[in-house]
C-alpha cells in the first residue's frame, strides 16, 4: 500500500507539531522516522493511523483519501513502545484480539482464528507460550506479541512507534534484526518512530530526518550520512565537528586563516563548516590548514578523541586520530578536513523565512 | 569454610532496616482482639446460652427471617445499583477535565461524613409522599417513602463513595495506548470497553461492591427514617435488634446478630475468593 503524506500540519492548542510535512512511502517499504523529542515524528506516525486528526492537509492510502476513514477502518497496524498489551488476556488471546472484534459477516472462524493466532506466534518465536499472560513475559517477548497482534489484522501499514525503546541494548540488537527478517518476509509498507540514529540506520531502507516538526532530509542511510542537506542533519547523525567560518574567494576563511578548502560557487559570507573527526588528517606546517592548541585527550576504543581549542580558544573541535598517534596536552595540532560541507548562513536563512528547498551546500572531497 | 548454603527454610520475617516487628505484630494482634475478635466472640457466646432450638425458634422467625430478607436483599439491590453508577462517576472524574470537577469529586465522599441520621431525614424530606420528588412519584403511582424501595435509596446513598473510590484510583492507571491499540486493531467502542476496560476493572468492582454491600447491611441510621418500619414489609435487621434490646431481650437480640454474622461472613468470604481469583486473571498491578 502506497502512502502518501501530502502537506500536513498538525497544531495542538497553538503549538504546532507538524509544519507543512509531505512525504511518499512505496508499497513494502520500510522507513525510519529519526529525530529528537519533540522532533513531531510521534505526531505524524499517529496521524497515519488516525489516532489523530490533522489541522491541515491529507494522507492518502494508496490512492484513497484516509481521513474518511475512522481508526477501525483505517487497517493499521500499531505497536507502542510499552507495548501496550490486554494484561487480562492470555498472548493467544492478544494476538487473536484483532480478528474476534470482527463484524460476524467478516469474522474468520474461530477455529481459523486460533490457527492465525498460533501461525503468528510462530512467526514471532514464541511457539509454547500462547497461553501465558504478558506479566509473565519478558520484555522483548512482550513486544513480539505486540508485534504478533498488529500483523493478525492484516494491515495495510504497519506502524511502530518507538519499538525497542523500553528494552536493553542487546535484546534491542537481536529484535532489531528479527524485524527486518519479518518485514522482508511479509512484505508490509511500515513506518517506525525512533530517536536511535544507528537503529534507524541499520534498519530502514529510507531514513526521514525530521526536527522541530518539519522533515529536513529523506534518504538512504549512505544518502543522509554521506551527503546531508542542512547542518542540523549533519550534526544530528553520526559525530560531527563544527566551525564557524566564511567563504571569500572561493576559499573558507577561518578569521584571517585560509584553511586551504576550496569554495568553489559558494557565496561569499559568513557560515558554518562541518566535518566528521575521523575525516581528517593531520599536516605539517600551516599553508592552509586549521590548528589548534590540544585541550583534551580521550581513548575511544581504537581511536584517540582529541579535543583542539581552535582560533584563540573560542571554538572547540573534536578530531579523531589513531590510537598510536602521539598527543601532548596542550601541543598544537594541525590537521585538514578530507571531507567537509559549507553551510553558508544566507542560505539558511533564506531557508527558514521562506521554506526554500533546498540549503545551498558544498561538498568537498 | 564450607560452601553450603544455609537450607532454605520458612522465617518470621525478612531483614528489615525498620526495627521493632515484634512490637508492632504484638500490638496488631491485641487491637485487633480488643476492637473485633472478642466482641465478635461475645455474640456468639451470648447466644450460645440460649441453646439450639430456642435459637432456631427465634432465628427462623417469620419476623426475624423477613427482616434478614430485606437487610440483605435491599443491600444487595443497592450495592448493584451503586456498582453501575459508581463506575460511571468514578469514569467521568478520571477522564474529563471539566469546570467543578474538584465539587463533584468532593461531593462524592459526602456519604461518608456526613452523620447518618443527616442524610436519612433528608431523604425523607424529598422522598415522602410531599416531598419534592416523593410528591411527583407518587403522582405517577410509585410510592418510595416508607417502603423497600427507599431503603434501596439510603442504601445507595451510603455506598455510592465505596465503589468510586475503589475503581478510581485503577481507573487512572489504565494506559491510554490499550485503548487505541484496540481501536487500530478495529475494536469497536462497546468492544473496547466490554472486552478490554472492564476486564481490567473487574477486581476493584468486586471490592467496590463487596465494601458498599457490606456497608449496606449493617447501616441503620439512615434507614429507620425513610424506611418507615413497619414489621414484615419494611423492617431491617438491625432495627430489629434494637427492638429486641429494647424490650430487654438481650438473648433474641444477639442471636439475630448472630445469624446476621454468619450470613455476612459467608458472603464477604465468597467476594473475596471471587475476587483474589479476579486478580489473578485480570488484575492491573499484576
Amino acid at each position: 500500500m502506497d502512502l502518501s503524506i501530502r502537506n500536513v500540519s498538525k497544531a495542538f492548542e497553538q503549538f504546532p507539531a507538524l509544519r507543512d510535512v509531505s512525504l511518499d512511502i512505496r508499497s513494502g517499504e520500510l522507513v525510519a522516522l529519526l529525530g529528537p523529542s519533540g522532533s513531531g515524528k510521534t505526531t505524524l506516525l499517529r496521524l497515519i493511523a488516525g489516532l489523530e486528526r490533522p489541522t491541515r492537509g491529507a494522507i492518502f492510502f494508496g490512492g484513497e483519501d484516509a481521513s474518511r476513514r475512522s481508526v477501525q477502518e483505517r487497517n493499521v497496524g500499531f505497536v507502542f513502545q510499552h507495548y501496550a498489551l490486554f494484561r487480562h488476556m492470555t498472548v493467544a488471546d492478544n494476538i487473536a484480539f484483532g480478528l474476534r472484534v470482527r463484524p460476524a459477516a467478516t469474522r474468520p472462524s474461530d477455529r481459523e482464528i486460533r490457527r492465525r493466532a498460533s501461525e503468528l506466534l510462530d512467526l514471532v518465536q514464541l511457539t509454547g507460550l500462547e497461553r501465558r499472560y504478558p506479566h509473565q513475559l519478558s520484555g522483548g517477548q512482550r513486544q513480539r506479541v505486540a508485534l504478533a497482534r498488529a500483523l493478525a489484522i492484516e494491515p495495510q501499514v504497519l506502524l511502530l512507534d518507538e519499538p525497542f525503546g523500553a528494552l536493553d541494548a542487546q535484546v534491542r540488537r537481536e529484535l532489531r534484526r528479527w524485524l527486518r527478517e519479518i518485514h522482508d518476509a511479509t512484505g508490509h509498507t511500515s513506518l517506525f518512530v525512533t530517536h536511535d540514529q544507528e537503529e534507524a540506520l541499520e534498519l530502514a531502507d529510507r531514513v526521514v530526518v525530521m526536527s522541530e516538526g518539519r522533515i529536513e532530509q529523506v534518504g538512504t542511510a549512505d544518502e543522509v550520512y554521506d551527503r546531508p542537506t542542512s547542518p542540523f542533519v549533519y550534526g544530528f547523525i553520526g559525530d560531527s565537528s563544527t566551525l564557524a567560518a566564511r567563504a571569500e574567494h572561493g576559499t573558507i576563511w577561518l578569521d584571517d586563516r585560509a584553511t586551504g578548502l576550496k569554495a568553489d560557487g559558494a557565496p561569499d559570507g559568513q557560515g558554518s563548516l562541518y566535518f566528521r573527526p575521523h575525516d581528517i588528517t593531520l599536516v605539517d606546517g600551516c599553508g592552509g590548514c586549521i590548528a589548534g592548541i590540544v585541550s583534551a585527550v580521550r581513548r575511544v576504543a581504537g581511536n584517540r578523541r582529541v579535543e583542539l581549542a581552535v582560533g584563540g580558544g573560542r571554538e572547540r573541535v573534536e578530531i579523531e586520530l589513531p590510537a598510536d598517534q602521539p598527543v601532548a596536552l596542550g601541543g598544537r595540532i594541525a590537521f585538514r578536513p578530507t571531507k567537509w560541507r559549507f553551510y553558508s548562513d544566507a542560505a539558511a536563512a533564506a531557508e527558514t523565512a521562506e521554506a526554500v528547498p533546498p540549503a545551498y551546500a558544498l561538498t568537498g572531497s | 569454610m564450607s560452601l553450603v548454603l544455609a537450607a532454605p527454610r520458612w522465617r518470621w520475617r525478612r531483614p528489615s532496616v525498620l526495627p521493632g516487628f515484634g512490637l508492632t505484630l504484638g500490638f496488631a494482634l491485641v487491637y485487633l482482639s480488643l476492637i473485633v475478635l472478642i466482641p465478635l466472640a461475645g455474640v456468639v457466646w451470648r447466644s450460645a446460652s440460649l441453646g439450639w432450638p430456642q435459637f432456631w425458634a427465634i432465628a427462623t422467625d417469620e419476623r426475624t427471617v423477613q427482616a434478614l430478607k430485606i437487610s440483605f436483599g435491599a443491600s444487595l439491590v443497592a450495592a448493584s445499583v451503586n456498582v453501575v453508577f459508581g463506575v460511571i462517576v468514578a469514569w467521568v472524574l478520571v477522564r474529563y477535565r471539566f469546570p467543578g470537577r474538584r465539587i463533584v469529586d468532593a461531593a462524592v465522599d459526602l456519604p461518608f461524613a456526613l452523620p447518618t441520621a443527616v442524610a436519612g431525614i433528608a431523604l425523607t424530606a424529598i422522598y415522602a409522599p410531599n416531598g419534592w420528588i416523593g410528591a411527583p412519584l407518587v403522582a405517577l403511582g410509585f410510592k418510595v417513602a416508607f417502603t423497600p424501595v427507599g431503603i434501596v435509596i439510603a442504601l445507595v446513598f451510603i455506598g455510592l463513595p465505596f465503589v468510586v473510590r475503589t475503581v478510581q484510583p485503577v481507573m487512572e492507571e489504565i494506559d491510554r495506548e490499550v485503548e487505541e491499540v484496540a481501536a487500530t486493531l478495529g475494536a469497536r467502542r462497546w468492544q473496547t470497553i466490554s472486552r478490554v476496560l472492564l476486564p481490567g476493572l473487574a477486581p476493584s468492582i468486586l471490592t467496590g461492591f463487596a465494601l458498599a454491600f457490606a456497608r449496606a447491611v449493617g447501616e441503620y441510621g439512615s434507614v429507620i427514617f425513610i424506611a418507615g418500619n413497619i414489621p414484615y414489609v419494611s423492617e431491617i435487621a438491625p432495627l430489629l435488634i434494637v427492638i429486641r434490646l429494647e424490650e430487654y431481650d438481650y438473648p433474641a437480640a444477639t442471636a439475630i446478630a448472630a445469624v446476621m454474622l454468619a450470613i455476612s461472613f459467608v458472603m464477604l468470604l465468597v467476594i473475596n475468593l471471587v475476587q483474589a481469583w479476579s486478580r489473578r486473571r485480570f488484575g492491573y498491578g499484576a
